[in-house]
């Protein structure tokens, strides 16, 4: 088993921290874990994308083309990678800062107004882990529990921020479970 | 117990338990995660973290360290290193041990930040002036670039020689589970360092040697040390090689992307391996005597085709050498090297039964 993931939005939408709380989550399961951050001239408000793989076997190539699955997290995002996702992959799509349809018709995509749950929660910011918290529900790929007990770890120093964006982990899990998200 | 780290700090994480407590470099994307690392670390374990004005500042700041036997070292990556080429080699004649890191991006010139194997050449082939070799290591997970660590400082003070570990912007960034072993080695006492010299004789290290018949002489031990570290130090390793038809040789990240596409050729019914070098220089020409079924060997590297000279000498025409490479910062996909292998399979004549 290996998945491989790509998130992607702009920079301070915290893109690299879930994409590390996924690994440091697979690893506590023993599995073999990669994560890699684009790197280059990057801006905060620029583009932020990282590539997770998490595999039950010696990973390979640490670039991924073609991911199994996306968390996209704004509409340069979407226009940059929506082409490379395999067939029947799975999108995640944070619904809120995308204001056009979904141009593939041979993947799994799901809407999830992800900055407007969060900013009911109390924090927009809290978007990723809304994101995150659907992509969970679908992908089991790390434990729900397990991934908030590393949360709480990354948090350790701010008790607010724990509550806030395990809120939002779990309001990302609960829109799945709504029928009514495709178009 | 494993914890995940970046590949630049797993290089400085491993310095540090290899007893290095010297560092003199000055920034330079896409390593600076590395020298951020040893900033903070150093200053409470009693280590000198230094940024100096300049790459040829900083190298000349190892010189004098490793003069006085202690274990330092230097990073930059592919601009950065060039800089420090004429200290190189003069850190290779007075035979001083050090541990140079070049985090590889693409060039030439100021080039790119992107990942890049364009500096083989000037990593094992000299890069500096005179006849000399630096001994240099390809890790290709951030497992590696703690255990290469180690070994890099083991090796050079064993063979009082500058060391390399020379990896690439990928691996620089990456972050994988690594397990911290324990350094095992005990640091040998260096007798030859300068320093107080009461009771003994005076030790002299230089790199000048005016005389040409004392300079050759001093040129000819050298060649014979590189002679005997040529024997002892081939390293590499071979992935599903017994039955292979087809090899693929790639260092470094590419030899990770081989991996992938070894798996998904042998989904396909394509006997292929993989010969990975781990000593870049010794090149391990051992690992490529015994051919046994192999019909082609496939040289794939993120440069014009640099390793592959090395590779066509090992191999010395007993089978067809191929080259693939993607320049500038590119890196080319699992698809696109398999693509390659398809068609060298399709090429391979077979006895038909």
């Amino acid at each position: 088993m290996q998945e491989d993931l790509i998130i992607a939005g702009f920079g301070g939408q915290g893109i690299m921290l879930i994409g590390q709380l996924l690994v440091y989550s697979a690893l506590e399961e023993n599995k073999n874990v990669l994560w890699m951050p684009s790197y280059g001239p990057e801006t905060r408000g620029g583009f932020a994308n990282c590539t997770v793989i998490i595999s039950n076997e010696e990973i390979g190539s640490p670039i991924v083309a073609h991911p199994q699955s996306m968390i996209i997290m704004n509409l340069p995002s979407l226009d940059r990678f929506e082409d490379e996702l395999i067939p029947q992959g799975l999108m995640i799509v944070n619904d809120s800062l995308i204001n056009r349809k979904i141009k593939r018709e041979d993947i799994n995509f799901y809407l999830i107004p992800a900055t407007e749950i969060a900013d009911n929660l109390g924090n927009a910011k809290a978007a990723n882990m809304v994101d995150l918290g659907a992509y969970l529900k679908i992908k089991n790929v790390v434990d729900f529990t397990l991934t908030e007990k590393t949360l709480e770890k990354f948090f350790a120093n701010n008790s607010s921020l724990i509550e806030l964006n395990k809120k939002a982990l779990e309001r990302g899990a609960q829109e799945i479970a709504k029928e009514t998200l495709k178009p | 117990m494993k914890i995940l780290m970046k590949g630049n700090e797993a290089i400085g994480e491993g310095a540090i338990r290899a007893g290095c407590r010297y560092f003199f470099g000055y920034p330079i994307t896409p390593q600076s995660e590395l020298p951020a690392y040893l900033a903070e670390k150093f200053p409470s374990i009693g280590g000198v973290f230094l940024q100096a004005e300049s790459e040829i500042s900083a190298i000349n700041m190892v010189y004098g360290a490793s003069c006085a036997g202690v274990r330092v070292m230097t990073s930059s990556s592919s601009p950065g290193i060039s800089l420090k080429q004429e200290g190189i080699s003069y850190l290779a004649a007075a035979e001083l041990p050090c541990l140079i890191v070049n985090v590889m991006r693409g060039g030439p010139g100021l080039g790119t930040i992107q990942p890049s194997q364009s500096d083989y050449f000037q990593a094992t082939k000299g890069g500096g002036h005179g006849d000399y070799h630096l001994i240099v290591l390809a890790p290709h997970s951030v497992q590696e670039m703690v255990d290469l660590t180690y070994l890099a400082f083991d090796l050079a003070d064993q063979y009082r020689n500058p060391a390399m570990i020379l990896a690439d912007g990928i691996l620089g960034q990456m972050m994988e589970a690594v397990e911290l072993k324990e350094y095992a080695s005990e640091i040998p006492h260096k007798n030859w360092a300068v320093g107080k010299s009461q009771g003994r004789k005076r030790n002299i290290i230089t790199s000048i040697y005016i005389d040409p018949k004392v300079l050759e002489q001093h040129n000819l031990r050298l060649q014979a040390k590189y002679k005997i570290i040529k024997a002892h130090e081939e390293r590499a390793e071979e992935w599903m090689k017994e039955d292979a038809e087809i090899i693929i040789a790639a260092y470094g990240t590419v030899a990770r992307i081989a991996k992938s596409v070894i798996k998904k050729a042998r989904e396909k019914g394509i006997k292929a391996g993989l010969i990975r070098p781990i000593t870049l220089w010794p090149f391990p020409d051992k690992y490529f005597q015994d051919l046994g079924k192999i019909k082609r060997i496939l040289t794939v590297e993120l440069s014009s085709g640099q390793m592959v000279e090395d590779v066509r000498l090992a191999v010395n025409g007993r089978i067809p050498v191929e080259f693939y490479g993607r320049m500038g910062g590119m890196v080319p996909s699992i698809e696109e090297i398999l693509e390659q292998i398809e068609k060298i399979n399709s090429q391979i004549e077979r006895v038909k039964l």
